[in-house]
């Protein structure tokens, strides 16, 4: 069998374990559905009647749609960590890391897994969305490039979550600094206001968060008349490269975790 | 014929030695059983054996791979069933396997008969398509075994097998650690704190004692060198590794032990 097949088949083994447990128990994704619906509903209305956040041409409803389904992918992603440590304890991760399966192979497979998890929790979104009246974008294409944002944002998030996970090893640890995190990432970014609006130190950290590109590339493509702060190729090779830097760093540090 | 021979295995953590120059062989098809008291560093030398620590200095080979410059090859060649309750609970006994069979590179029109094949063996055929969360501590780690002998190890290393099951359970999970040594020639290297699974299922057994490897031999020839032909493999182990059987270990060692007991009971 070759590599790359002997590789895909490992990582795909991951991703069905995910689909697997999603499958038996959804309860997760749906409470996880209610803190978008909250932002969506009160924020974002409230905010909508305001004016105070000016989105161009584009009504405010339709500006954070995408950077809620952004935030909502986040902060289910980054306690991804949480797991591995839970893996770990569990003695899962050790019988993992005996296999003769590459480390590369096993985080990939976890980074899918985020993938696959946002995409289910971004149908949440889109049904919030389209009763809300955003103006959403059913071209198959954009679609395919929405779908491609959010597998690419739960997939960097979800590793980097993991990489703090084999530093700090400890649940309890790992809840403190993840709960640190997610609040600052999300609001480092273009997700409920446009990086125009920001103060300047505010503006270069959130040309440095990942998050930004993703919402920017969900924005373009989710959104009928979506505006591009990047141009999509832009979006696209940061997330990419961004996630493959992040998978190889992660795969270095995981065989760490079961020390 | 060696399976497995270690050469003055040493891992150091900043000012605790847990193996320290640890050198012994395990023969091809013999169930050897390490013992020791808590923190002797059992579990930290089958870590390393296992490859999932590097040591600090010295060095094992298994089936002739070194652990430190062939550790995927050496991968290939193993199983391995941890201390701690390892099944996944939310998938079934068969998805539990079916995983493993993958990333065991076994090919793909294999996967299932072999799956199947080895519920069978563990006689687990009948709760095939059950959650792991219903089943019992002896389920579970008949299942765990399963899982470690997909690929066919040459060797498999089981981290304390019988922790937490009770009598009957044990005598069973006893009962298929000696069927897989008879059927496909397994070498099995467990760690215990029972002498009475010693006795029953070992064929040698070496003592550690903070961290060293204080002795190795048949349960016989200990006997004989503690000078008492009558004497228990209790009297054995007080002999070598002293009194203090409780005092090791530690919070950490002791939680886990319980964690993993309270899981499976």
């Amino acid at each position: 069998m070759n590599i790359v097949s002997s590789f895909a088949i490992k990582s795909w083994a991951m991703v069905e374990v995910e689909t697997t447990k999603l499958r038996r128990d959804p309860t997760e994704v749906l409470t996880r559905a209610i803190q978008p619906a909250l932002w969506m509903l009160v924020f974002g209305q409230v905010m909508a009647r305001t004016k105070a956040i000016h989105t161009g041409n584009l009504a405010y409803l339709d500006f954070m749609a995408p950077g809620i389904l952004a935030q909502s992918v986040l902060f289910t992603s980054i306690f991804y960590g949480l797991s591995a440590i839970w893996e770990k304890d569990l003695g899962i991760l050790q019988k993992y890391l005996v296999s003769p399966a590459p480390r590369s192979a096993l985080v990939a497979g976890k980074a899918m897994s985020a993938g696959i998890r946002g995409v289910i929790q971004s149908f949440f979104v889109y049904a919030l969305s389209l009763c809300l009246g955003v103006h959403l974008n059913w071209n198959p294409v954009a679609l395919l490039g929405g779908v491609l944002a959010i597998i690419l944002g739960a997939a960097f998030f979800s590793t980097f979550s993991l990489i703090i996970a084999c530093i700090v090893k400890s649940r309890e640890r790992f809840m403190g600094i993840g709960q640190v995190l997610t609040m600052p990432l999300f609001f480092a970014s273009n997700a409920i206001y446009p990086i125009e609006m920001m103060p300047s130190w505010l503006k270069v950290l959130s040309q440095l968060n990942p998050l930004t590109y993703q919402v920017d590339l969900l924005r373009s493509t989710m959104i009928v008349g979506g505006p591009q702060g990047f141009p999509i190729g832009v979006d696209l090779l940061v997330l990419a490269i961004s996630t493959l830097v992040v998978v190889v760093i992660a795969s270095r540090l995981y065989p760490g975790l079961a020390q | 014929m060696n399976i497995l021979e270690t050469d003055s295995l040493t891992r150091r953590y900043e000012d605790l030695v847990a193996v320290d120059g640890v050198s012994f062989t395990v023969q091809e098809s013999e169930v050897f059983g390490l013992v020791g008291p808590n923190g002797a560093g059992k579990s930290t030398l089958i870590k390393m054996l296992t490859t999932l620590l590097a040591p600090t200095s010295g060095t094992a080979r298994i089936c002739g791979f070194d652990i430190r410059t062939q550790s995927s090859v050496v991968r290939r060649q193993i199983g391995y069933v941890p201390q701690m309750v390892s099944a996944d609970g939310d998938l079934t006994a068969k998805e539990n396997l079916l995983l493993y069979s993958k990333l065991y590179d076994v090919p793909r029109d294999e996967r299932l008969s072999r799956s199947l094949e080895a519920l069978k063996f563990m006689n687990l055929s009948d709760v095939a398509d059950k959650r792991v969360r219903q089943f019992s501590g002896g389920m579970i780690r008949r299942l765990e075994i399963a899982q470690s002998m997909l690929h066919r190890p040459k060797m498999l290393f089981l981290d304390e097998p019988t922790v937490g099951l009770d009598p009957v359970a044990r005598a069973s999970v006893w009962e298929h650690i000696l069927q897989l040594r008879d059927n496909y020639q397994t070498t099995i290297l467990l760690t215990t704190h029972l002498m009475e699974e010693v006795e029953s299922l070992c064929d040698r057994m070496g003592i550690m004692n903070s961290g060293k490897m204080v002795v190795v031999g048949t349960s016989d020839e200990l006997k004989a060198s503690i000078g008492n032909r009558e004497a228990t493999l209790d009297d054995v182990f007080i002999a070598y590794a002293g009194k203090h059987i409780e005092e090791a270990g530690g919070f950490k060692e002791a939680a886990r032990a319980r964690r993993t007991a309270k899981r499976l009971g």
